[in-house]
């Protein structure tokens, strides 16, 4: 089978800027949610408590509400349906930090009229602990991000770091803000798949920047654009087949991973279409706009290689001793 | 072109070696034999609790009771030495961590100048006239600190392995935390009995009534008895029954040197016979002497236990806790009591528990996407590549045994997010077979000959897939560096994945082509890449 077999090469950079456009729109609205609707942090990042209760039959919802509600120590919390009719969550922002005691005493205590149950989970993280792992988190972010910038620039160019850079940040502000829209829960998880989206995305931009610096000494024209949409075009099938191999591989562990990892499935899937997205349409045009010259890059080059032969000329002549 | 080319030796190695050290894990084989003995189905890795269930703690230690008890139990040793001199003295106090007293005879002072200089030299002592006042030294208040914590870890660690559960791990995390995790805890009174376990200060202390002041003990408020250097416990059974009692103990834990579950001679109560080491059962010794028709009370964690008339002097250091014990209680009690006291309080920071039928769920869920996700790669590249998508495919299968391999030599711990890890890196992992064989086909399109494009086709793709991959590696590392718990494990599987790969798609699949070489019918480009193309192929 093959489904890109076109030969004509697709002028991406021709619509370019209104692309670009579209890009800074999602940017923007994501920054807009972020800012006013905010991360909803879980218990992991903010502290609190999270008991996971199974019930033999239907969860009395309601009446599990009444009675937490009438807890003053469980004040403010909330009590949702998980998964199934018989499962439901408690939340709430308190932590308590006996070891003998705690939530799954006390829940079982509460609830013990509301029918036959099971406590399948209690996570409680205390408010120090989820101050320290938000900063671990940015700093792993900040650190990666440090890291792969100064790899790349070492095998391509800085140019070339900055725009896959861009691309990042575009990336996963926009998952940042589909995860403010529909207020899930940023636990651990979420951080390790907004780290994985970072990875991906720029995975993605690395392979399409290859095809990029292949171009710039095989492809004729001396024009940026020219050799980033041969590029692009090249590397269409290759993009697109991987990205749904990964979007296939990621939906099946929304769909079947169970409801603790709905979140962090969730945040790849919409990290893999706007990272493939932006690896053609915001790194690449990034590139051309930060003024990438070819003609200057391939000059730089021939008297790089011109060095070099000179160089293995004197040696040649040292070494026979005309020197 | 050689049918046994290097790289498809090497990565018929690859995948035997993937194999073989992921059986044990993939029948999670149960080894019967006890610890130090070697195992016979080899390492393994070890389900996380969220797979297996059980129960995961970050525990601080209230270091600062630590230094209380410190000085607590050195204001019981300046009373010790200084009635063994016979001086007498009067107030002596504890108040803020200070520790003070008054002289009465002044004839007397040069004794206990040197008497504390003597035995208390790591104490900053001032002398007011006939009062002294002690207090610890900063260095020794860090290093009491320090020491709760390291005994803190040790004692939980020796309590929970004679509860006689499966791997228990008891780690210091950091400057002042503890790690907890047991896995396969199996009901939730077993959670109950391990948490309480945890918890039990065990902070055993024979403390006298203070008989003067005792009948007032109702009316009189903590307050009140401080100020008489008392303090006022309660009953374990019935906490309307109080005791005035000296606040500085006779003897404590520390001179406990064994504790078990015994039967009451009359009634067949469990009871906890302990036993003092020589120190403790003489000062018991002498206490009980020349105590007698008093009271001397069993405080364990601030509550009194029993509190008998003293008949006669008690010698030999054996004595007995009664008091409502369910055997099971006793059971807890007597492992608490000989692991040691916790020298201060812990507390939870941060905790998971997870229920067994839960980790099941997991598993399974997990497993479910693990399958789908690979059966539609797998049938996906099938379709679209021919038998260039079956080879991959052989690649991806030895990529997934190679993770469970190289987990099992490390006897890494599989988590749910390390789960998600695997499913994802089947995922990435065939994007650089998808790589090269579009590079192939392309270059079958411009009508290279077979060999070139392949040759031809691997070189061009090797720097995408190496620079793609290390940009990928790098995240994962630092993933790995700074991540806790379930970060860790994605972050793992992820970087062990990508390195497979490496291997495996980007060797193994060249190697097979190589082998396969003569064999490869160049009519049929439709069977074998998935492509038609009208140029005559070589």
């Amino acid at each position: 089978m093959e489904v890109f077999k076109q030969q004509k090469i697709i002028n991406f950079m021709e619509n370019a800027k209104k692309v670009g456009f579209l890009s800074i729109t999602l940017v923007v609205i994501s920054l807009v949610l972020l800012f006013t609707k905010g991360l909803n942090y879980g218990i992991d990042f903010a502290g609190g408590t999270i008991v996971q209760v199974q019930y033999e039959g239907k969860a009395p919802i309601e009446k599990v509400r009444e009675i937490v509600a009438q807890n003053p120590k469980y004040q403010g919390a909330t009590v949702t349906s998980f998964g199934s009719e018989s499962e439901l969550v408690i939340r709430s922002k308190q932590a308590s930090k006996s070891v003998k005691g705690g939530a799954k005493v006390e829940v079982r205590k509460m609830l013990k009229d509301t029918g036959k149950f099971e406590i399948r989970r209690v996570d409680m993280v205390g408010p120090a602990v989820g101050d320290e792992l938000r900063e671990k988190g940015l700093m792993a972010m900040l650190l990666s991000i440090i890291g792969i910038i100064a790899y790349l620039s070492f095998r391509f160019e800085w140019r070339f770091a900055i725009a896959s850079v861009v691309a990042l940040i575009h990336d996963i502000t926009i998952a940042m803000g589909a995860l403010a829209l529909f207020q899930i829960d940023v636990n651990l998880p979420i951080l390790a798949a907004v780290l994985t989206i970072l990875g991906y995305s720029l995975n993605d931009t690395v392979i399409v920047f290859d095809r990029i610096r292949e171009g710039i000494r095989t492809i004729k024209s001396p024009n940026m654009a020219d050799v980033i949409n041969e590029s692009v075009t090249k590397t269409l099938s290759r993009t697109t087949l991987t990205s749904l191999t990964t979007f296939f591989v990621v939906l099946t562990l929304y769909l079947f991973g169970g409801e603790i990892i709905n979140g962090f499935s969730f945040t790849l899937l919409v990290g893999v279409v706007v990272g493939t997205y932006s690896s053609i349409f915001v790194a690449s045009p990034v590139l051309m706009w930060l003024k990438f010259s070819v003609a200057e890059f391939r000059e730089k080059e021939a008297a790089s290689l011109k060095r070099e032969k000179e160089k293995e000329k004197m040696r040649a002549m040292y070494e026979q001793g005309t020197m | 072109m050689n049918a046994l080319n290097y790289r498809v030796v090497i990565f018929a190695f690859a995948f035997l070696f993937g194999i073989v050290f992921s059986v044990p894990s993939l029948t999670q084989c149960d080894e019967n034999t006890t610890k130090g003995e070697a195992s016979s189905c080899g390492k393994k890795i070890t389900l996380g609790l969220d797979l297996q269930g059980g129960l995961h703690m970050l525990l601080s230690v209230k270091s600062e009771v630590a230094v209380e008890s410190k000085v607590k139990s050195m204001g019981t040793s300046i009373k010790y030495n200084l009635e063994k001199e016979e001086i007498i003295f009067d107030d002596l106090k504890i108040d803020n961590n200070i520790i003070t007293f008054e002289v009465l005879d002044k004839d007397d002072l040069p004794k206990v100048v040197k008497i504390l200089a003597e035995e208390f030299k790591e104490v900053a002592v001032s002398q007011n006239g006939a009062i002294f006042s002690l207090e610890l030294t900063d260095d020794l208040i860090a290093l009491t600190k320090q020491n709760a914590i390291d005994q803190a870890v040790d004692t939980i660690r020796n309590r929970l392995n004679m509860f006689g559960l499966a791997e228990p791990t008891v780690a210091k995390q950091g400057k002042d935390k503890i790690l907890v995790e047991v896995p396969g805890i199996k009901t939730e009174e077993d959670e109950n009995r391990i948490r309480k376990l945890i918890a039990k200060s065990a902070h055993l202390q024979m403390m006298a009534v203070d008989e003067a002041r005792a009948a007032r003990v109702d009316m009189m408020s903590d307050g009140e008895a401080k100020q008489y250097g008392d303090v006022i416990l309660q009953d374990v059974e019935d906490n309307r029954t109080k005791y005035l009692l000296y606040s500085i103990p006779i003897l404590d834990g520390s001179m406990l040197v064994d504790a078990k579950v015994g039967y009451g001679k009359d009634n067949n109560q469990p009871q906890i016979n302990f036993k003092l080491n020589g120190q403790g059962a003489k000062i018991f010794g002498d206490f009980t002497g020349k105590s007698v028709g008093k009271r001397m009370a069993v405080v364990l964690d601030n509550q009194v236990y029993t509190a008998p008339n003293i008949v006669q002097r008690i010698g030999g250091g054996q004595v007995q806790i009664t008091g409502a014990f369910t055997p099971q209680e006793a059971h807890d009690v007597a492992i608490a009591l000989r692991s040691g006291a916790l020298l201060a309080p812990v507390q939870v920071e941060s905790q998971r528990s997870i229920g067994p039928s839960l980790g099941e769920d997991n598993i399974n869920a997990s497993i479910l996407a693990l399958i789908v996700g690979f059966l539609s790669v797998v049938v996906f590249m099938v379709l679209y590549y021919g038998m260039a998508g079956v080879i991959s495919n052989f690649a991806l299968v030895a990529n997934l045994f190679l993770i469970l391999a190289v987990m099992s030599l490390f006897e890494a711990t599989l988590t749910l997010p390390g789960m998600a890890g695997i499913v994802l890196t089947v995922g990435m992992a065939v994007d650089a077979n998808v790589i090269i064989n579009e590079r192939i086909r392309e270059l079958l399109h411009e009508g290279n000959s077979l060999t070139k494009s392949i040759e031809q086709g691997y070189n061009n793709a090797f720097t995408a897939i190496w620079d793609a991959n290390i940009t990928t590696l790098i995240a994962a590392v630092v993933l790995f560096a700074y991540g806790t718990g379930p970060i860790k494990g994605f972050s793992l599987t992820i970087s062990i994945g990508i390195l497979a790969s490496m291997v495996t798609a980007i060797l193994g699949t060249h190697g097979i082509y190589q082998w396969l070489l003569p064999k490869i019918d160049k009519k049929k480009l439709g069977f074998w890449f998935g492509i038609k193309t009208d140029k005559e192929i070589k």
